[in-house]
């Protein structure tokens, strides 16, 4: 089942793949990606609902004019979903992973755990300043997912000390011990540092979902 | 029936207006002087309009040049659209001197046009000659001096709000008023400006709705707000700014004004760039004295 949510002025397509009482579980895709045909065997187990969102751009969601697309209008993307799930776990991939590092450091009362993820566009543009330069985009492609998503997220920045800043959010807010998991292998500056504070761990993904799934 | 052009001592109208399709945005460019007058760049300031120069350009023009500026998306009489941003505010600026500038030229910018124009000559050095930045340098502000989870507290609300703005976006509307009332709602930003420039002003900036007129700017668009990006980085770029370069400051401080000072601005300034301070004006120089500014960019232009 397929609803439809809005952020300003997008129309944003949240996939419901399984329904149930209980927290639902919220998939958040990588770059260039969209939500999975259906819940992927490995969250089997999640007591409840199991839900999938389309980026700005990708999959079913609208494709803007011009391109504008940051990491922190994604959390609006997952601000709008939580929205209308009122809470969630969630599960990023890739870039899905750095939004929701920002979603649950900017919703810590209603993102009831986050789990990270290997995928596209989890490294970003770095950590620090880049020389300037105006990235023309190649439109010509196929659509979705909207080649200035491709680009312009391929290139944010994100600097240690701000990916630590959202994880402090999500630790000193949300009131959970743990509200950061982090399964993923490869090792971008900001998930070093995002590794390195208080209530983030590295542990295996069956180990996080029961965990998160037990939460009050 | 049509609204009177409005007037004031001293205002032009833009002699040519275009519309320039960045990607499918359509940006709204307009010229003072004559067309085959040699270019010059001017760039408006966040929730400013490219009309805000109706004075400053119009000395420009009557000085030889051609003063070419464009409403950044959402402002002004460009497309108000799904997503803002840096980067995007600077591929619309690419498209618009692609069509409007073919040779290398000088560029002025306020406030957030300035800070554009500054990483835009950086990344495009040799399509400019000379850079005048009003109240548009960076500063590096030092943080609040509160404790760790204090700070942690103040991000995490402003955060709040801005998802808080972001989910109401689509239904904010600008408040609707006469153009008397959208001068006065001016003033709080400009309140050494008289009452017949701010009318002024506001008709050349706002657009008439059955119940009223409203600043045309785009209600999805929010003051303020939090991101990975530093003002230190473009500071310590200072120092290698590719082109000649004038600083104008004021000496009153404002809500939106940069903080930037002679002193905190001066140690990081390239060999050979100037800088004056404009007294008594604040954060809108140009529109407060364009007789003034114009008279000293012409000056930095000429030498």
């Amino acid at each position: 089942m397929k609803h439809t949510l809005r952020h300003s002025r997008v129309e944003l397509a949240l996939h419901e793949f399984v329904s149930g009482p209980g927290r639902p579980l919220l998939l958040l895709h990588g770059l260039g990606e969209h939500s999975p045909t259906a819940a992927p065997a490995e969250l089997a187990d999640w007591p409840g609902g199991v839900f999938a969102l389309d980026f700005t751009g990708h999959g079913d969601s609208t494709v803007p004019r011009g391109g504008g697309y940051t990491a922190e209008i994604l959390m609006g993307d997952v601000d709008a979903a939580l929205g209308f799930l009122g809470e969630a776990t969630l599960v990023g991939r890739g870039l899905g992973a750095y939004v929701g590092l920002l979603a649950a450091g900017g919703r810590p009362e209603q993102v009831r755990g986050l789990i990270v993820r290997d995928g596209p566009g989890l490294v970003g543009g770095g950590g620090g300043a880049i020389s300037p330069h105006i990235a023309r985009v190649d439109a010509s492609g196929p659509v979705p997912p909207d080649p200035f998503a491709l680009v312009e997220l391929s290139r944010d920045l994100r600097p240690r000390d701000y990916a630590a800043s959202f994880a402090r959010q999500a630790t000193q807010l949300s009131g959970l011990q743990r509200p950061i998991t982090v399964c993923a292998l490869e090792r971008p500056e900001w998930l070093t540092a995002l590794a390195e504070e208080i209530g983030v761990e590295d542990r295996p993904l069956a180990d996080a979902l029961r965990d998160y799934a037990t939460l009050d | 029936m049509q609204d009177p052009e409005p007037s004031y001592p001293g205002a032009r109208a833009p002699d040519r207006e275009f519309r320039v399709d960045a990607a499918g945005v359509g940006i709204a460019v307009y010229e003072w002087g004559e067309a085959d007058a040699p270019p010059v760049l001017l760039a408006h300031g966040g929730f400013d309009f490219a009309r805000t120069f109706d004075v400053f350009a119009a000395l420009l023009a009557e000085a030889g040049w051609r003063a070419v500026s464009w409403d950044h998306r959402g402002h002004g009489l460009s497309d108000h659209t799904e997503l803002y941003s840096w980067d995007a505010d600077l591929r619309d600026l690419l498209e618009v001197v692609d069509a409007r500038i073919p040779a290398p030229c000088p560029a002025i910018g306020h406030s957030k046009g300035g800070g554009l124009l500054m990483q835009f000559i950086h990344a495009l050095p040799h399509r400019f000659t000379k850079f005048v930045a009003i109240d548009g340098m960076p500063s590096k502000r030092p943080h609040p001096d509160v404790a760790e989870h204090e700070r942690t507290r103040l991000l995490g609300k402003e955060i709040s709000a801005w998802l808080d703005h972001r989910r109401r976006a689509a239904e904010l509307v600008r408040k609707p008023g006469t153009p008397e009332e959208l001068a006065k709602r001016r003033k709080r930003m400009n309140p050494r400006l008289s009452d017949e420039w701010l009318l002024y002003l506001a008709r050349v900036g706002a657009r008439r709705d059955p119940d009223g007129w409203r600043w045309r700017i785009d209600p999805a668009l929010r003051f303020g707000g939090f991101g990975p990006w530093r003002a230190e980085w473009s500071l310590q770029r200072l120092p290698g700014f590719p082109v000649p370069l004038l600083g104008l400051l004021g000496t009153e401080r404002e809500p939106m004004d940069w903080g930037t000072t002679r002193a905190s601005v001066e140690p990081y300034l390239p060999a050979g760039a100037e800088l004056h301070v404009v007294e008594g004006t604040g954060h809108f120089i140009h529109i407060e004295q364009p007789h003034h500014v114009a008279k000293r960019v012409l000056e930095f232009l000429a030498s």
